[in-house]
């Protein structure tokens, strides 16, 4: 029963979403003020239904309703509680359930903290969200009901996959989900925008806090899942350049440049088109993003079950939205005034450049990720394109935008000197050159590894970046005027990039590994530390068994860590699964992964399994300097400036 | 003005590519083995310890290998097709039981030997064939998957045709169906057999 009710209330919620796309924005074009009223209801209306539609699914997965087809195949009665509830969104159907309840759930805030706005403008936004939110429950109601019955119910379930069973992954889809369909906010404000044919700086100003917060959240869940795949995949890796995790930095790398544009449009009224622009794609590449994923064209890890009636019906709905908006923005862009004058040394100047170059790095990655699809569609035959390909480009793209960070940090709006640039930031270029030239050499003398071009180029990338930012708050803090959140925001954020690009630097140019067998008591060297195999024992988990070895880790004689990396088999699946074992430093992780148990000692008989060693230098940095991007962008989120906006706009 | 014409312009580029691509399968992936001669071995038969087969006992005829294993989600799906197909069509199927047992069937920390593999795979292949019907003439056993390296075994289930000849003419990886037997393996098959 609780699952038909679910279903109904999504078929219901596709007919408030429509009335949510359709009358408003009929209204805001006939100025009829009770057409558009009916906006922000309808919003509220939708988001109720599809969040009961939502908690139908997960009741039904909680209480291990086996007569719910997409139950049977991601459930399993021995699964734990916390895992069946996020076993919701462990498949297809499921994470397009989720996908349209966060749609519902922006689409809710945008009406309720929308009341500084013109009513046509927030009549006209949350109408493009419910067009696009019509489309979205229709996929799921004609193509992929979550709700669908089997009858007979089977006596269990398949199992959520081992993979999925981990606590990053509980909260990965949601936070990129998030990500990907905040951008709807900000490709929303920019349609509304267009149609109203008022693309001033107010439109830029209401919404960069979203597009910030929908970017937190984006850069969260590509950190979370970057940080899962190292955790769990059992291999040290934690980027693969694999196509779904491209789908998710194309919306990241667009996101930021939108996030820098909103700026010069908002304080300056400059780039005005440019700014639509990379609004409505990075919303299409958030969409582009769910094609590739669910459509089945490209295999990879992620890859999903392909039925084509869902590739088609993505396909339609992507080439309408994104078709149709960039018609609109063809139609109306050259009607866009030109911003104010800037100089070819200015703030203007520097973010103009560097949103181009985080344009063309997309472009690059979106080439990598299609370019097997466009060479099989042209009958070329069949390729894969591998992490050569994107390390080749991608590097000497970043290497300028990293560089522009801070000269775009220290010039003035309009007009800036090369001279007191260059005046200002010489000592701060010198000691980044001469880090990254004298850390290798030390680190080569104490033996750590060989100097590699690669390694100084990051170097000198973090270290100009951090003495930058730091320099400028140091000047900025003496002078008089209160410091607003958002310039705080910016310099964590940028400080952020830094300690990533440090991080990666360093975990590329120094990590090690060596892969070994060993039996009871046998030693391994990785740097200064010596791994001991202590015991290999069985253990019970609840839906696995699994062979548990622990391991003493000892530097300088003394016991620093134990490890106890896992083999687990789950009960459901043929394939075990490798669960590593980490010690957490803040300039080291040691990584252990238990392999397969191989032949006995030739000599003595004795058991003998393999094992893989990992020597992280500074990896836990990538995380850190994530998290530091997600701070800095809830700061400038929070910045005052937002609210005092909306209060005054109240007042009037 | 042109210029804000681009975007929409490079976008349906995409799109087309993108439609395109919907109509191909990515899983179809050319084997470096089609139109080469079928790697040989010799391996003991599901039936006994006495008998071994290779290819080189099917010369002279047109057949399939298809790559199974009881453990295997995906072969399940696809076998019904299979048995089908064998009684409606006069063309030997032989079965590649590959890896049938897995590590986690070892107890912990030790290794099975080969007799006691082959009987556990003999007990579990033998069973799943008696209550799910038998499409193969002749099923060997690959316990360590050496031939499956040899025919760069992707993923199970996987299907080849061969000629009279010994040759890799057809390679699929995954799961077969009604369109491909009627389409693509029928008609080759044919061909196959009048040369």
């Amino acid at each position: 029963m609780i699952p038909e009710l679910g279903h109904y209330a999504l078929i219901l919620a596709f007919w408030v979403a429509l009335a949510q796309g359709v009358i408003p924005l009929a209204g805001a074009a006939t100025a009829q003020t009770a057409w558009q009223a009916m906006a922000k209801p309808a919003a509220a209306v939708q988001f109720g239904l599809v969040l009961l539609s939502f908690i139908a699914l997960a009741l039904a997965f909680v209480g291990n309703d086996f007569s719910v087809l997409y139950v049977s195949q991601h459930s399993n009665s021995l699964l734990p509680t916390i895992y069946r509830f996020a076993a919701v969104w462990g498949g297809h159907e499921g994470s397009l359930l989720l996908w349209a309840f966060l749609l519902s759930l922006w689409s809710v805030s945008v009406a309720l903290f929308s009341r500084s706005l013109p009513l046509a403008m927030s009549a006209r936004v949350l109408g493009v969200l419910g067009l696009i939110s019509t489309g979205f429950i229709a996929f799921i109601v004609l193509t992929s009901n979550p709700f669908e019955r089997l009858l007979p119910a089977a006596a269990d379930g398949r199992d959520l996959n081992p993979l999925l069973q981990d606590p990053g992954l509980i909260i990965h889809p949601p936070m990129l989900y998030m990500g990907y369909v905040g951008f709807s906010v900000a490709f929303a404000f920019a349609i509304a925008a267009l149609l109203s044919g008022r693309l001033d700086a107010a439109w830029a100003r209401w919404s960069r806090p979203w597009t910030l917060i929908a970017w937190v959240f984006l850069t969260f869940g590509i950190g979370l899942g970057s940080w899962w795949a190292y955790d769990e995949l059992g291999w040290g890796g934690w980027w693969f350049w694999d196509p779904v995790e491209n789908a998710s930095l194309m919306p990241w790398l667009f996101g930021t440049a939108l996030i820098h544009a909103l700026m010069v449009t908002e304080k300056r009224g400059g780039f005005k088109a440019w700014t639509v622009l990379l609004a409505i794609g990075a919303f299409s590449l958030s969409l582009l993003g769910t094609f590739l994923v669910r459509s089945g064209v490209l295999t990879s890890v992620h890859a999903f079950a392909a039925d084509p009636r869902r590739g088609v019906f993505v396909l339609i709905f992507l080439a309408t939205v994104v078709g149709s908006s960039l018609t609109l923005f063809a139609w109306r862009a050259p009607q866009v005034t030109l911003g104010g004058r800037m100089g070819l040394i200015s703030r203007e100047s520097f973010l103009l450049a560097n949103s181009v170059l985080l344009v063309v790095a997309t472009g690059a990655v979106l080439l990598g990720t299609i370019y097997p699809l466009v060479i099989d569609a042209l009958n070329l035959g069949k390729l894969s394109v591998g992490a050569p390909y994107f390390n080749t480009v991608f590097v000497p793209l970043l290497t300028p935008v990293l560089l522009l960070i801070v000269p775009g940090v220290w010039s003035s709006w309009k007009e800036a000197q090369w001279r007191v640039l260059f005046h200002r930031l010489k000592w701060v270029a010198l000691g980044s050159v001469l880090i990254a030239g004298l850390v290798p050499a030390w680190l080569q003398m104490l033996a750590q590894g060989d100097w590699t071009p690669t390694i100084s180029l990051g170097l000198l990338l973090g270290a100009w970046i951090v003495g930058g930012s730091l320099l400028h708050i140091v000047d900025r803090l003496p002078k008089p005027g209160r410091v607003p959140w958002s310039y705080w925001g910016m310099h964590l954020a940028h400080l952020g990039m830094a300690v990533v690009v440090l991080g990666i630097t360093l975990v590329k140019g120094y990590e090690m590994e060596r892969d070994v067998r060993m039996g009871i008591d046998d030693t391994v060297s990785l740097r200064s530390y010596t791994f001991e195999l202590k015991t290999v024992q069985e253990v019970d988990g609840p839906n696995y068994k699994a062979l548990r070895a622990t391991l003493d880790v000892k530097q300088d004689q003394r016991v620093v860590a134990q490890l106890q990396p896992e083999k687990r088999h789950y009960f459901s699946s043929a394939m075990p699964m490798t669960e590593a074992a980490i010690d957490t430093g803040w300039s080291r992780d040691l990584y252990v992964a238990l392999g397969e148990v191989v032949e006995p000692h030739a000599q003595t008989h004795a058991a003998q399994w393999n094992l893989h060693f990992y020597y992280k230098p500074f990896i836990s940095w990538l995380w850190a300097g994530g998290l530091l991007m997600v701070l800095g962008g809830l700061v400038a989120a929070l910045d005052k400036r937002y609210r005092r906006a909306a209060s005054q706009k109240d007042s009037h | 003005m042109k210029k804000f014409l681009i975007p929409l312009v490079f976008f349906f580029g995409l799109v087309i590519f993108l439609a395109v691509g919907l109509q191909r399968d990515p899983r179809e992936i050319p084997s470096p083995l089609v139109d080469k001669p079928a790697p040989e071995f010799k391996l003991f038969t599901l039936a006994n310890n006495e008998q071994q087969f290779g290819p080189q006992d099917m010369r002279g005829q047109v057949w399939m290998l298809n790559v199974w294993a009881t453990w295997c989600v995906a072969c399940r799906e696809e076998h019904p097709l299979l048995v089908q197909f064998s009684k409606e069509n006069n063309l030997p199927i032989v079965g590649l039981s590959y890896k049938e047992v897995q590590p986690q069937d070892e107890p912990p920390g030790s290794k099975m030997t080969p007799q006691a593999k082959r009987d556990l795979a003999r007990l579990r292949s033998e069973k799943w064939l008696r209550s799910r019907g038998n499409p193969y003439v002749v099923t060997v056993l690959d316990l360590d998957g050496r031939v499956g390296i040899d025919y760069g075994v992707y993923g199970v289930p996987e299907t080849y045709v061969i000629d009279k000849q010994g040759v890799i003419r057809y390679k699929l990886i995954g799961v077969m169906t009604p369109e491909l037997l009627a389409q693509k393996i029928l008609p080759l098959v044919n061909q196959l057999q009048k040369t």
